[in-house]
């Protein structure tokens, strides 16, 4: 049912989960579509293979508040610079962009410096990523 | 009277577009002011509903009719809906997985979309959502609806276009005719047709359609696909041109459209006297009487809510 007063209706945080480069590994990022499904958020996955274009053209057309970065290969340092580049270029830079998977302690500061908000590597527990979004969603 | 949000979407900003869908999805007055500088230039696509029931490869044949439509130079727009959660009111939206190779393409939009506790195969924004894409001058738009069983055929009341999508060996004849699905289309296709069973169901879909046919204007079609393959998509294709012609060439088009505008319009007039109804029943001394009452069986709800009724007319 709609409501009369819509502007006090809390809106649904969307997210969009992407793999970037050529790693074939689901679990992780399954998991974590799982978890924040679970905390009531709306998950766009969109699959393997993302090149930074079609990512951050996805991102757009979802209208997605948050663009979680899953990488276990090495692509990330070309990649995720890229995307936020891009996602400036077009004008809705102000996305929460975060990563997570295989990324080496003195990648995730570079990454922060270039605009990353947080990198989860391998072992964060899932509540802790969704904390994290909730926190940043109350916040902004 | 000027709206810069929908200014910005006639001439053809994407992240206007998909801002605007997002406000209407959130029923935000954004989005609806918006709306209202949007509608007086939609009217114009081919809306077509993809509907089946799950696994039948609906996505993936959406994606493979995108790219036999920007063959002929058409700009596609696609709302893709995907079931919410009844527990957590969250969703995993997966549609676009098998519509990858579109994402960089600028004349298609793709949105996903979650029910959001609508039932009937479709999201309540879904309508909305094709007025934006329609406005913005998208040639089709392709409504791919959630998995359906057997009667959640909504999508014909926003669709120009019903194409069911159906599967080889998942029922006989009786479990097809009882099925509202196959009184909705007017184009089946049967993928994954190189499945066994797919000369059987092809037999029992075409006697289905040959019962049926005879009060129809429009010939309905039976197309078998290989949608992995692209097998059979051109056809589809074709039969879509087709039904548009039909519609276009005769008066089905304004009636069909005028039967939307009927709905969409019901629809949030349902919307707004339920609210106003319940806001007002809510604030009235009478629905504590009268839940009371109910509670201790002394009054049934059909008079109970006649009562209420009554109490909010006064």
């Amino acid at each position: 049912m709609s409501s009369s007063s819509p502007s006090n209706r809390p809106r649904t945080i969307r997210v969009l989960l992407a793999k970037l480069g050529l790693d074939a590994h689901t679990i992780g990022v399954t998991v974590i579509a799982k978890s924040l499904r679970d905390a009531g958020m709306e998950v766009v996955y969109s699959g393997l293979k993302q090149t930074p274009e079609m990512v951050v053209a996805t991102a757009i057309q979802e209208d997605v508040d948050v663009v979680g970065i899953s990488s276990l290969s090495a692509a990330h340092m070309n990649h995720l610079p890229r995307v936020i580049e891009l996602l400036k270029a077009e004008g809705v830079g102000d996305k929460l962009i975060i990563a997570g998977g295989v990324i080496p302690k003195e990648d995730g500061e570079t990454l922060k410096a270039q605009g990353v908000a947080e990198v989860f590597t391998m072992g964060t527990e899932t509540a802790t990523i969704v904390r994290y979004i909730e926190d940043w969603w109350a916040t902004r | 009277m000027g709206n810069a949000l929908a200014d910005k979407v006639l001439a053809g900003h994407v992240p206007s577009a998909a801002r605007v869908i997002r406000r209407l999805e959130d029923g935000d007055a954004e989005g609806r002011d918006a709306l209202t500088a949007l509608y007086p230039h939609s009217g114009k696509a081919q809306i077509i509903g993809v509907t089946g029931p799950p696994g039948a490869g609906k996505s993936t044949l959406v994606d493979r009719l995108i790219t036999a439509f920007r063959k002929r130079d058409k700009r596609v727009g696609v709302i893709a809906i995907d079931p919410t959660s009844p527990f957590s009111g969250g969703a995993i939206l997966g549609d676009r997985v098998r519509m990858q190779s579109h994402a960089a393409d600028s004349g298609v939009f793709i949105r996903s979309m979650a029910t959001r506790g609508q039932l009937g195969g479709l999201a309540r924004a879904a309508d909305d959502a094709t007025v934006v894409l329609d406005a913005m001058g998208f040639d089709l738009i392709l409504i791919e609806t959630v998995g359906v069983g057997q009667d959640e055929v909504d999508v014909i009341k926003l669709a120009h276009t019903t194409v069911v999508v159906c599967l080889p060996g998942t029922g006989d004849e009786v479990q097809a005719i009882k099925a509202g699905v196959m009184e909705a289309a007017d184009l089946f296709v049967l993928n994954k047709a190189d499945l066994p069973g797919a000369d059987e169901a092809e037999s029992h879909l075409a006697t289905l359609l040959h019962l049926e046919m005879n009060d129809r204007e429009w010939e309905r079609r039976l197309v078998r696909t290989v949608a992995e393959k692209g097998e059979g998509v051109a056809e589809l294709c074709d039969a879509v041109v087709a039904h548009d012609v039909y519609l276009r060439t005769s008066d089905a088009f304004t009636s069909r459209s005028a039967a939307r505008a009927r709905h969409s319009l019901f629809e949030r007039l349902r919307e707004l006297a339920l609210e106003r109804a319940i806001d007002g029943i809510e604030r009235s001394e009478e629905l504590q009487h009268v839940l009371g009452a109910v509670t201790r069986r002394e009054t049934d709800p059909y008079v109970g809510a006649a009562r209420l009724w009554q109490a909010l007319k006064n």
